[in-house]
């Protein structure tokens, strides 16, 4: 049904419609009205489960990873320093091949400290061993998350999944969204039955010590299943687009107007939309412009994004996050997939751009076009105040 | 002893490990309609090395300082299932991973009111890292990170009143209890296990290892703890002081001479005067002492 609303309230709707046995969360901005949405939907009694209330982020993951294993559906939702206070647990969601699904409002680092939106936060734990997807609208936030559960608990798959929406622009941003109807979600997703639980009747150990003759083999099988999983992604979008009437391709990436394109712009998330705008103002004028949308960021759709941009001279990789002392995180990943191979951009400049929440507006991807020349940059700031870079060392 | 479905042998622990036997008996008065969740430590080691593991009941381990949350996650899902009520739930674990790493999770799980029961192994160090000092590690024990020396004797601070921090939530059921008193260790699981809502139970277990004692003393040693008043054994139910282990105090003295951790102290009169102090004001607060 379609609703004009906030995008956490969307979220809620659709995390009410998966019917997780066991909730947690600990309040940090911009990630409460999501679960302030479903505490309240619990207390109405619109939804049967537990909702945990704990002490910090650590201790949320760590319901959710216990509620988990004793085989229920669970959902989480965090943000920023929320979500660093849980990388322990996180990684050990994953190596425990526990099916939790999150949602990331993301939000910039401290310090300075900073509630508004940049992607440093989801992208730190990048190597957590959980799928990163990342949404572009609140349309795509809210079917993001059905997938995700039916992604998470594939048996072919058994890994956590984050959801990913820029803090502010989408989790608090009001669209009109179709939020899909209970009887369609049942279709498209099962009630979870898990392939290992902790249950009296079948005792089992699980978290147990792998010294060196072991450890190796279970990294070795997640970084398997991430690659495999790169090919579910495809059957699980039809089933989707089946279901519920969209139509998405495979949730790797997007190509917009990239087949001809001379330029393109390689970004992720909500600043999608306003290079579409640009791309098609262009477009209109002749230029022959692009966008390429990295929808999942783990695992990296190394072949697609070859496949997308061999034939682009120039490309442009658009971070909203920087690793400090080297390469942007995306731009790596972009230089990678070309690295060794024929074909591919002459040029693959990288910016960063709209960290702590700074607009990333019409005119600062038009500056992105602008600085994209023969002339490779790396992690090239754009939209810096010049004023505040004058302040000299004291005396 | 004979071999336990639950808790089978065939582990790593130490010999003379007074985890291992205080752990077993919680499991075995427990009984099979348990979960067990372990935090980091030596328990969690020496039970559960892949691809073996010695629990004979559902058993999970995440990380060093979460088994309350977890534990948590565990009830609130069998809340969900409709399986809480013919189900136990335990979290456990050391004294570090209890009331210093941990502390902040066992203190949600307890104000949340969960219906698990928390069991704290206390051998009073870090003992899996290699003796390092803990807050319950006692005044004046010679550990790797407070070592005696000629400007120290020892740790510098009195054991952190876990049980008490515990009994502070309003949570229905705190006792103390020792491996060196099986029988009195077992009833005390059953009778919690039997409350409602979250309870607290802490074990002195004897670590040879650590606390340098030959490993056949385990049992001699931590009776010896109890019976000079160092270790109290106590009861709260409601908040209220339920039962306390009487004695006929022994001198510190005794139990200070089994263990290397407090060999720097024999000689130092002044010390031991302190340490004694510590065990009188026990003997006083819990009405210890037994009327010959």
């Amino acid at each position: 049904m379609k609703e004009f609303v906030e995008g956490s309230h969307a979220i809620a709707e659709i995390i009410k419609a998966t019917q997780p046995g066991v909730i947690s969360a600990y309040p940090i901005t911009p990630q409460t009205h999501i679960v302030e949405d479903l505490a309240q939907m619990v207390a109405n009694k619109e939804l049967n489960s537990q909702f945990v209330n704990v002490e910090s982020e650590h201790s949320a993951a760590s319901v959710v990873l216990g509620g988990s294993a004793a085989g229920v559906r669970v959902y989480t939702a965090t943000s920023s320093q929320g979500l660093f206070y849980m990388q322990e647990v996180v990684f050990n969601i994953a190596g425990m091949r526990l099916p939790v699904v999150m949602t990331c409002a993301n939000r910039a680092i401290s310090a300075p400290i900073n509630i508004w939106n940049d992607q440093q936060d989801s992208i730190s734990l990048r190597d957590a061993g959980w799928f990163q997807v990342y949404a572009e609208d609140n349309q795509e936030a809210v079917d993001f998350h059905l997938i995700a559960y039916r992604l998470a608990e594939d048996k072919r798959v058994m890994l956590p999944v984050m959801v990913c929406m820029d803090g502010f622009i989408l989790t608090h941003g009001m669209e009109t969204v179709d939020i899909p109807e209970q009887e369609k979600v049942n279709k498209f997703l099962p009630a979870y039955k898990p392939l290992y639980k902790l249950d009296t009747a079948e005792p089992i150990s699980m978290g147990l010590l792998a010294d060196p003759d072991y450890y190796m083999e279970t990294r070795f099988a997640i970084q398997e299943t991430m690659k495999e999983s790169i090919g579910y992604l495809s059957g699980i979008s039809k089933e989707f687009n089946a279901v519920f009437g969209r139509d998405y391709k495979d949730l790797l990436v997007e190509e917009y107007q990239t087949k001809d394109a001379e330029k393109v712009i390689v970004a992720m998330g909500s600043v999608c939309g306003t290079i579409k705008e640009v791309v098609d103002e262009q477009r209109a004028k002749g230029k022959k412009v692009g966008l390429l949308r990295i929808i999942t960021y783990r695992p990296f759709p190394y072949a697609r994004v070859y496949e997308a941009l061999k034939n682009v001279p120039k490309v442009a990789v658009l971070d909203k996050a920087v690793s400090l002392g080297a390469y942007a995180p995306i731009a790596v990943e972009i230089k990678a997939a070309f690295y060794g191979k024929k074909k591919g951009p002459k040029v693959a400049s990288s910016f960063v751009a709209g960290l702590g929440g700074r607009d990333i507006t019409l005119e600062s991807i038009h500056e992105v076009f602008r600085r994209l020349t023969v002339k490779e940059v790396n992690s090239d700031f754009i939209d810096l105040k010049p004023e505040l870079l004058k302040e000299e060392y004291g005396e | 002893m004979e071999n336990s479905p639950l808790f089978k042998s065939g582990h790593t622990a130490c010999a003379g490990c007074g985890q291992a036997i205080a752990a077993r008996l919680v499991i075995e008065a427990a009984g099979a309609n348990t979960i067990v969740v372990n935090n980091t430590g030596c328990l969690e080691v020496f039970s559960t090395k892949y691809p073996d593991t010695a629990w004979g009941v559902p058993w999970i381990h995440s990380l060093f300082e979460n088994s309350a949350a977890v534990a948590s996650g565990v009830e609130a899902a069998l809340i969900y299932l409709g399986k809480k009520n013919a189900t136990n739930v335990i979290a456990q674990g050391g004294d570090g991973s209890t009331g210093d790493i941990g502390l902040q999770a066992l203190s949600g799980m307890l104000e949340r009111g969960h219906d698990i029961l928390y069991v704290c192994y206390d051998n009073e160090a870090y003992m899996n890292t290699g003796v390092q000092r803990s807050g319950l590690t006692p005044f004046d024990t010679n550990t790797t990170t407070s070592p005696a020396g000629a400007q120290s004797s020892g740790n510098i601070r009195p054991k952190k009143p876990v049980p008490e921090i515990c009994l502070a939530h309003g949570i229905p059921y705190v006792a103390t209890a020792s491996v060196g008193f099986p029988q009195d260790l077992s009833r005390k699981v059953k009778k919690a296990i039997s409350i409602k809502g979250p309870k607290y139970i802490q074990i002195h277990a004897s670590c040879p290892l650590g606390w340098r004692h030959e490993s056949n003393q385990m049992l001699p040693v931590a009776k010896l703890a109890v019976e000079t008043g160092l270790y109290p054994l106590f009861e709260y139910e409601n908040g209220v002081l339920a039962g306390r282990k009487q004695i006929i105090p022994k001198p510190v003295e005794e139990y200070l001479k089994t263990q290397g951790r407090f060999k720097h102290l024999l000689n130092n009169p002044e010390e031991i005067k302190k340490i004694q102090e510590i065990a009188d004001n026990n003997i006083k607060k819990y009405n210890l002492k037994l009327e010959s």
